[in-house]
C-alpha cells in the first residue's frame, strides 16, 4: 500500500489509529494524581476551599502530545518505507552482480560501491542469495546470503587493467548452474569478450546494466618532441566541452614529491582527444615522475613518465675533423643521425665539454689526449660517466694501449689491426656472431648484411674474455667493455662511419647504442628491441591510480612489456631494466578507447536512485521523544518540576563545554609560561609512557640539583613539556627519551620543533638502548628515533670529536656515560674547513651550539634522584658504578654549560693571544 | 552524643563573632544573684574597685598588705559589686520544626537551636545565667550549662506543634522564645501574657522556611503536617497561594501586636537567610532590654 512517496509493509496496523479518539476521552476524564507534600504551615490552610469546583484536568496540548506519540508508534509499526521501489517484484531468484572492475570504473567507484551496497541490502530484504563477480579478477561464483557479501563489498577495489578475453572465459566457466538475474555494472568501455559474457548471462536470466553518466577519461603517455612536452587526454565518448587540469608531479630539489606544473587542457565539444603542449626547462622535465588528471581517481588518469622525458646529454668528440672532407665520411655523421632524435648533443673541445657533465662522451678515433685531459676524463668516468670510443686509422696507428693497458681503454691493442675481405686480403668480410646471454646486446637480432672489413685487434689477455660483449663469427672481439669506478669505458673496434664496416648503416647500430644507454629509448621503441631483457617493476599503479611500491613482484619479459595486455602479471607501472627505466602506462599512445554499446533489449540505468528508506525507526524514536516531552510536561503540570530546576537543567544541557575548556587552556598556557620563565628550568618531552616520563623528570631533577650545587647555574624544579599544547621555546634545553610506541608529533608540533632548533634550542635525544647496534635502525628505539627525527631540521651529524667543546665546557671529559656506557654520541658536524692551528690544542671551532645531541646512554636514569636526593636506579657496580654516575652528572653539567654559554670555552683559547695583542 | 557536641561547636563559632553580650539588667536591686555586672559601687565581686583606708571593724585579713607597705597607713582593697541577669530560653522542639523545603536550606529546628545556643554562649561569656523555661534546666552560669543546653536541644518532641512553656518563670528575668508559631495562637498568647505578668521581657523569634513564605506549589496536592495529624487536599494549589499568604501575614501581625502589648520584641527569621542577622537582632533586642 502506497501513499505518495511512502509505502506501508503492514497497512492493516493503521486501523489502530481508530483507537485514538477513545484514548482521548479516557485520558481526558482522568485527572492527574495528587502529590502528597509535608508542609508544616498546613495549619494555616485548614478550611480554605478551592475556588472552582472544576477538576484539574489534563490540558489539551498534553493530550495531543500523548496522542501524537501513540499515533507515531502505530504508524511506525505499520512499516512505512520512503521511496519504495514500486517496480521491484520480490523475487526469490538468485542475483548475480557483475562488475567490470577495471580502471575505467575507478573514477566513480564510490557511486558504484554505494549502488552495489544498496542492491545487496534489497536482496537481503528479499532473502535472495547473491554473488558478486568481478570480471577483472574472475573466480568461481558462489551464491551466498547478501549480508555476507555486504561485509566484503567494502573491501573491493578496481583493478588497474580491463578484463581480457581469457578472464571472460574464466568467468563464464565459473558461472553457477540454474537461472539467475544479473545486474551488470559496466565501466563504460568496450573490451574483447564482452559480447560473449553478455550472451552467457542472458542465457541464464534477465540482465540489467548500470552505467555511470560520465565517460571514462584517460591520460596518454606524455611525449617529448621538438623541445615541447605533449600531453593528451582521451575520452571514450565525445561529449560537451570539458576543462581539465593535468598536474605534473615530481621531486623538488629537496627530494620531496610535489606538483611541478599545472597544465590546463580542454576538450572541445564533440572531440574525444584533447592535447596540450608545455615547454618546461630540461632540469624540471627530467624530474617529472608522473602526470595526473586533477580530481580523477583512476589508473587511467595517471601517466608515469620514464627516461623518455629526460634526454641524455651526449658529447661527440672526433680526433680528425675533416672540414674539407665529404660529410658522409665524417666520423661523427652516423652517430649524429642515430642520436639526434632522442639525445641532446654537445660538440666542442673535450675540456669545454667536461664541465657540462654530460652523461656520455663519445670519442671517435681519438688516439691520445693531453695528460690534463686524460686526468679529467678519467675522473669524470670514475664518477659514473660512460665513455664510448670508436676505433679508426689513428687509433690503429698510435701506440696507445699497446704494451700496457691504457686506463681509458678496455683492452690492449695489437699493432696495426687487421683488414679482411679487401682487395689485398684473402678472406671474406666477417659478420657478427649472435650475442651471448651475458652481453647487454642479448636479444638483438643480427642482420645478415652487417659485415666488418677492418678492425683493431685486442691483445689476448687473461681478462679479455670477460670484457668482450660482442664478437665476430670468427671469435675476434668487436666490442669490449671495462668498468672504471662507477662508470665504464666501451670500445667499438670499428670506426663510427662506414669506412671499416657496414654496422653504422644498419638499424642494429642504433639499438646497440640504446642498449648501452647512450641514447634513451624514444617513442619508436617496439617489443623486438627489448626482447630477451628482463624488467623489474619499481612502482606500480593500483586501480585508483595510487602509486605503490612494487616490492617483490616478479620481473617482466621485455618483449611483453610494451605490447602485452595489462593483467595481474603486468601491471601499469615503472619498470627498471638496469640502465634505463620504462613506464608502462594504462594506455599506450595509439590506444583508442571504445565506449561500450549495449543492445537495445538490455535496459541501461544510471547509478542515481532515491534510496529506499524504512521510516519505522524514525517514527518510533520520535514517539520516544514525544513521551519524554510528556514526562517533563506532566512533572511540570503537577508541580513536581519547579521552573528554576527545569531552567537549570536546560541551561546545563545547552551550555557547551568547549568555551570553558578553551578559556581554561588559555589560563593554563599563561600559568605554564610564567612557571617556565620565572626561573631557568630544564624540560623533557612527554612520551606518553608514564614510567618513562617520571624517570625523565626525576633525572632532570637530579641534574638540576647537581648544577645548583656545583655551578652558578641554579635551575628550578624541571617541567614536563607536552609537544602539542605547550610552548617549547621557553626552555633552553629539552630532554627527549625515545620509546618505540610514543605518538608521532603533529605537523604543528614539528613546526614548533623546527622553529625551536633553528632559534638556538637544544634537544638531547636518548634512545636508552646503549646504542647496541651501532647508530642505526637495528633497534626499535633507533628506528623510532629515525622516524621521529625525519621531519626535523637537523644538520649533518658526526660522532662527538675529541676536541669538541662539550669535552671541556666545565669538566674535562672524554666519555659521556649515562646508565649505559656506549661511546658514540652524535653532535652537529664541525665545518669541513676547521683546521688545527699550530700550537693550539683544539681546532678553531668557534660558532654555533649543536642543536641536537643524540645518544643512547639513558642519561636520565643515571641522573634520577628522588625527592630526598637519593639515586633512584643503580648504575654499574660498586665504586666503578658510582664513578660512572659521577661522570654522567659531569656530562650533564657540561651539556648545560654548552647550552647556556655556547662556545665560550672554545673562545677561551684565544685569551692569551687577545691579551697579548692588547699589550698587557 | 555527637549532635550536641557539634551543635555547641557551631554555636561557639557563631557566637565568636560578637563581643560578649552584656544584657542590661533593669532592676538589679530585686535580684540577689551575683554576676559580673558592675554596680558602680563597692561590694562582692571579682573586679578591683578602689583602695580605702582601714576602718574600725575591718578584719585583719582584709588588709591589702602590698598597698599598705607603700605608705604608713593600712589600706583595704574593695571590689566592685557585681550582679548577673537570668535569661530563659524556649526552643520549639516539635515535629513542625523539622522541616526543610530544600536540601540547601537547614531545617527550622536546626536554625532555631543554633540561634538559641549562640545566644546562650554569648550570655554565658558575658557572665549571665542561662537556662530553659520550665523546670527542666533552671538558669545557671558557666560553660557546663552550655553543654547541658546543647543536650536538651538535642531532644526532639514527638508532638506535631509545640506550645510555649511558661511555667516557673523567674520574675523580672529575660526570656527568648524561638518557634515557627504556626500552632494555635491562644497558648502563645496565654504564655506571653503570663510572662509579662511576672515582669519577664524578651524576644519572640519566628523561624520560617522560605517555602512557607512563598508557597510555590502547583497542581493537585495533599498537604500534610509533619506529624501527619493534619491534612488538607486541594485541586489547584496555585489558587490557594493568595489566601494562604493573607493568613500568614495575619498570623505575623497578631504575633507582633501581642509582643507590642507585652513589651516583647518580635522578629521573623527565614532559614535561607544568614543566622548572623538573626543573632545580631537578638543581641540588640536583649541588650536593649525589651525596647520599652
Amino acid at each position: 500500500m502506497i501513499f505518495g512517496p511512502i509505502g506501508f509493509a503492514t497497512p492493516a496496523l493503521l486501523l489502530g489509529l481508530l483507537v485514538l479518539p477513545i484514548l482521548w476521552l479516557i485520558l481526558r476524564a482522568v485527572p492527574p494524581a495528587p502529590i502528597r507534600r509535608r508542609f508544616p504551615a498546613v495549619a494555616l490552610l485548614l478550611g480554605l476551599k478551592d475556588d472552582a469546583s472544576v477538576t484539574d484536568r489534563t490540558p489539551w496540548w498534553l493530550l495531543l502530545l500523548r496522542m501524537l506519540a501513540v499515533a507515531a508508534v502505530i504508524i511506525g509499526l505499520a512499516g512505512p518505507v520512503l521511496n519504495p521501489q514500486a517496480d521491484r517484484q520480490p523475487s526469490s531468484q538468485p542475483l548475480l552482480l557483475v562488475l567490470d572492475g577495471g580502471w575505467a570504473g575507478a573514477q566513480d567507484w564510490t557511486g558504484r560501491a554505494e549502488l552495489l551496497d544498496r542492491m545487496l541490502a534489497e536482496a537481503g530484504r528479499d532473502a535472495r542469495s547473491v554473488a558478486v563477480l568481478r570480471l577483472s579478477t574472475p573466480e568461481d561464483v558462489s551464491l551466498q546470503s547478501a549480508d555476507l557479501w555486504r561485509g566484503r563489498v567494502a573491501g573491493l577495489s578496481p583493478q588497474p587493467w580491463m578484463p581480457t578475453p581469457e578472464m571472460i572465459d574464466r568467468a563464464i566457466a565459473g558461472l553457477p548452474d540454474g537461472s539467475f538475474e544479473t545486474h551488470w555494472f559496466t565501466d563504460g568501455l568496450d573490451y574483447d569478450g564482452r559480447d560473449a559474457m553478455l550472451a552467457a548471462l542472458e542465457a541464464r536470466g534477465t540482465v540489467r546494466v548500470f552505467a555511470s553518466g560520465r565517460s571514462p577519461l584517460a591520460l596518454l603517455p606524455a611525449t617529448y618532441r621538438d623541445g615541447v612536452l605533449r600531453i593528451a587526454v582521451q575520452r571514450a565518448e565525445a561529449g560537451p566541452a570539458l576543462d581539465l587540469t593535468v598536474a605534473a608531479h615530481g621531486l623538488d630539489p629537496a627530494g620531496a614529491s610535489r606538483i611541478l606544473a599545472n597544465l590546463p587542457i580542454t576538450f572541445d565539444a564533440g572531440d574525444t582527444v584533447a592535447e596540450t603542449e608545455a615547454s618546461l626547462p630540461a632540469e624540471l622535465r627530467a624530474r617529472i615522475t608522473r602526470f595526473e588528471i586533477e580530481g580523477l581517481r583512476s589508473a587511467g588518469a595517471v601517466a608515469l613518465s620514464d627516461d623518455s622525458l629526460s634526454r641524455r646529454e651526449v658529447a661527440l668528440i672526433a680526433g680528425r675533423e675533416d672540414r674539407e672532407g665529404l660529410e658522409l665520411l665524417s666520423p661523427l655523421h652516423y652517430l649524429r643521425q642515430a642520436l639526434a632524435p632522442n639525445a641532446d648533443l654537445l660538440t666542442g673541445a673535450l675540456r669545454d665539454v667536461l664541465p657540462a657533465n654530460p652523461d656520455v662522451i663519445i670519442l671517435a678515433d681519438v688516439a691520445s689526449l693531453s695528460p690534463n685531459e686524460e686526468a679529467e676524463l678519467l675522473e669524470w668516468t670514475e664518477q659514473g660517466g660512460l665513455l664510448l670510443r670508436f676505433a679508426g686509422p689513428r687509433l690503429a696507428a698510435s701506440e696507445v694501449s699497446r704494451t700496457e693497458e691504457h686506463p681509458l681503454m678496455p683492452v690492449r691493442l695489437r699493432a696495426g689491426g687487421r683488414s679482411v675481405g679487401g682487395a689485398m686480403s684473402w678472406g671474406d668480410p666477417k659478420s657478427l656472431a649472435p650475442f651471448t646471454e651475458d652481453s647487454p646486446f642479448f636479444g638483438l637480432t643480427v642482420p645478415a648484411d652487417v659485415t666488418v672489413s677492418a678492425q683493431v685487434m685486442a691483445q689476448p689477455d687473461p681478462t679479455l674474455a670477460d670484457r668482450v660483449i660482442a664478437q665476430l663469427t670468427d671469435g675476434t672481439p668487436l666490442v669490449t667493455r671495462k668498468a672504471i669506478g662507477q662508470g665504464q669505458v666501451v670500445l667499438m673496434h670499428v670506426t663510427a662511419n662506414a669506412e671499416w664496416s657496414s654496422l653504422p648503416l644498419s638499424g642494429l647500430f642504433v639499438r646497440m647504442l640504446d642498449r648501452l644507454a647512450v641514447s634513451s629509448l624514444g617513442q619508436q621503441t617496439d617489443g623486438a628491441e627489448l626482447d630477451g631483457t628482463t624488467w623489474q617493476p619499481v612502482q606500480v599503479l593500483d586501480g585508483l591510480g595510487r602509486v605503490q611500491d612494487a616490492q617483490t613482484m616478479a620481473g617482466v619479459n621485455g618483449a611483453m612489456l610494451l605490447t602485452a595486455a595489462l593483467g595481474p602479471e603486468l601491471r601499469p607501472g615503472l619498470y627498471d631494466g638496469g640502465d634505463r627505466r620504462i613506464a608502462r602506462n594504462t594506455l599506450s599512445a595509439d590506444t583508442v578507447m571504445q565506449p561500450a554499446d549495449w543492445p537495445g533489449r538490455i535496459p541501461v540505468e544510471g547509478f542515481a536512485r532515491a534510496p529506499e528508506t524504512p521510516l519505522t525507526g524514525y517514527l518510533l524514536a520520535g514517539a520516544l521523544l514525544l513521551l519524554l516531552g510528556d514526562v517533563i510536561a506532566s512533572l511540570a503540570l503537577s508541580g513536581r518540576l519547579s521552573g528554576a530546576k527545569a531552567a537549570a537543567v536546560l541551561v546545563a544541557a545547552l551550555l557547551a563545554l568547549p568555551q570553558d575548556s578553551a578559556a581554561q587552556q588559555q589560563a593554563g598556557n599563561d600559568d605554564f609560561a610564567i612557571a617556565a620563565t620565572s626561573e631557568l628550568r630544564l624540560g623533557h618531552i612527554m612520551t606518553g609512557d608514564r614510567r618513562l616520563d617520571d624517570m625523565a623528570l626525576a633525572g632532570l631533577r637530579g641534574l638540576s640539583e647537581t648544577l645548583f650545587f656545583r655551578t652558578s647555574v641554579e635551575p628550578a624544579e624541571p617541567m614536563s613539556v607536552n609537544l602539542e599544547t605547550d610552548e617549547i621555546g621557553l626552555f633552553p634545553f629539552l630532554y627527549w627519551p625515545i620509546t618505540p610506541d610514543q605518538p608521532t608529533p603533529s605537523v604543528e608540533a614539528y613546526e614548533k620543533l623546527n622553529r625551536y632548533l633553528r632559534s638556538g634550542g637544544m634537544i638531547l635525544f636518548d634512545t636508552r638502548d646503549a646504542d647496541v647496534a651501532g647508530f642505526g635502525t637495528a633497534s626499535p628505539n633507533g628506528r623510532k628515533l629515525q622516524q621521529l627525527a625525519e621531519p626535523l631540521d637537523i644538520p649533518a651529524l658526526e660522532p662527538l670529536p675529541q676536541d669538541h667543546v662539550l669535552t671541556r665546557t666545565f669538566y674535562l671529559l672524554q666519555d659521556f656515560p649515562g646508565r649505559h656506557n656506549a661511546r658514540d654520541v652524535w653532535v652537529e658536524a664541525s665545518p669541513a674547513d676547521a683546521e688545527q692551528v699550530e700550537g693550539m690544542p683544539f681546532r678553531n671551532l668557534n660558532d654555533g651550539v649543536t642543536p641536537v645531541v643524540i645518544g643512547g646512554n639513558d642519561w636520565a636514569a643515571a641522573w634520577a634522584k628522588d625527592a630526598r636526593g637519593n639515586a633512584l636506579l643503580p648504575v654499574g657496580r660498586g665504586y666503578a658504578g658510582e664513578r660512572q654516575r659521577e661522570l654522567a652528572y659531569r656530562f650533564g653539567v657540561n651539556l648545560l654549560m654548552h647550552v647556556l654559554t655556547g662556545n665560550y670555552k672554545s673562545d677561551q683559547v684565544h685569551v692569551p693571544a687577545l691579551l697579548d695583542r692588547l699589550g698587557q | 552524643m555527637t549532635y550536641p557536641l557539634t551543635l555547641r561547636a557551631r554555636a561557639e563559632t557563631e557566637a565568636a563573632r560578637f563581643p560578649p553580650l552584656l544584657a542590661r539588667a533593669e532592676q538589679l536591686a530585686g535580684t540577689v544573684l551575683l554576676g559580673e555586672h558592675g554596680r558602680r559601687r563597692a561590694g562582692q565581686g571579682d573586679d578591683f574597685w578602689q583602695y580605702r583606708p582601714v576602718q574600725q571593724g575591718d578584719p585583719m585579713r582584709m588588709i591589702d598588705w602590698r598597698r599598705s607597705a607603700r605608705s604608713d597607713a593600712q589600706f583595704v582593697r574593695e571590689r566592685e559589686w557585681q550582679i548577673a541577669q537570668s535569661v530563659m530560653l524556649w526552643v520549639d522542639q516539635a515535629a513542625s520544626m523539622r522541616f526543610a523545603s530544600d536540601a540547601k536550606v537547614p531545617e527550622k529546628s536546626d536554625r532555631a537551636r543554633l540561634l538559641a545556643l549562640a545566644v546562650a554562649v554569648l550570655l554565658v561569656r558575658g557572665g549571665e545565667r542561662v537556662g530553659l523555661t520550665g523546670t527542666a534546666l533552671p538558669p545557671r552560669r558557666g560553660n557546663q550549662q552550655l553543654l547541658r543546653l546543647a543536650e536538651m536541644f538535642a531532644l526532639d518532641d514527638a508532638a506535631d506543634y509545640g506550645l510555649p512553656e511558661s511555667r516557673a518563670m523567674i520574675p523580672q528575668a529575660r526570656a527568648m522564645f524561638v518557634s515557627d508559631f504556626l500552632s494555635d495562637f491562644a497558648p502563645v498568647e496565654a504564655a506571653l501574657t503570663k510572662a509579662a505578668d511576672r515582669g519577664v521581657r524578651g524576644a519572640l523569634v519566628q523561624v520560617l522556611d522560605p517555602s512557607e513564605e512563598a508557597f510555590p506549589f502547583q497542581g493537585r496536592t495533599i498537604f500534610q503536617s509533619m506529624g501527619g495529624t493534619l491534612a488538607h487536599e486541594t485541586l489547584k494549589a496555585g489558587d490557594l497561594r493568595g489566601r494562604y499568604l493573607e493568613r500568614l501575614a495575619a498570623r505575623k501581625a497578631a504575633l507582633a501586636d501581642l509582643c507590642a502589648a507585652t513589651g516583647w520584641q518580635y522578629h521573623c527569621h527565614h532559614t535561607h537567610t544568614s543566622a548572623q542577622s538573626a543573632l545580631l537582632w537578638i543581641w540588640q533586642s536583649l541588650g536593649r532590654g525589651g525596647g520599652i
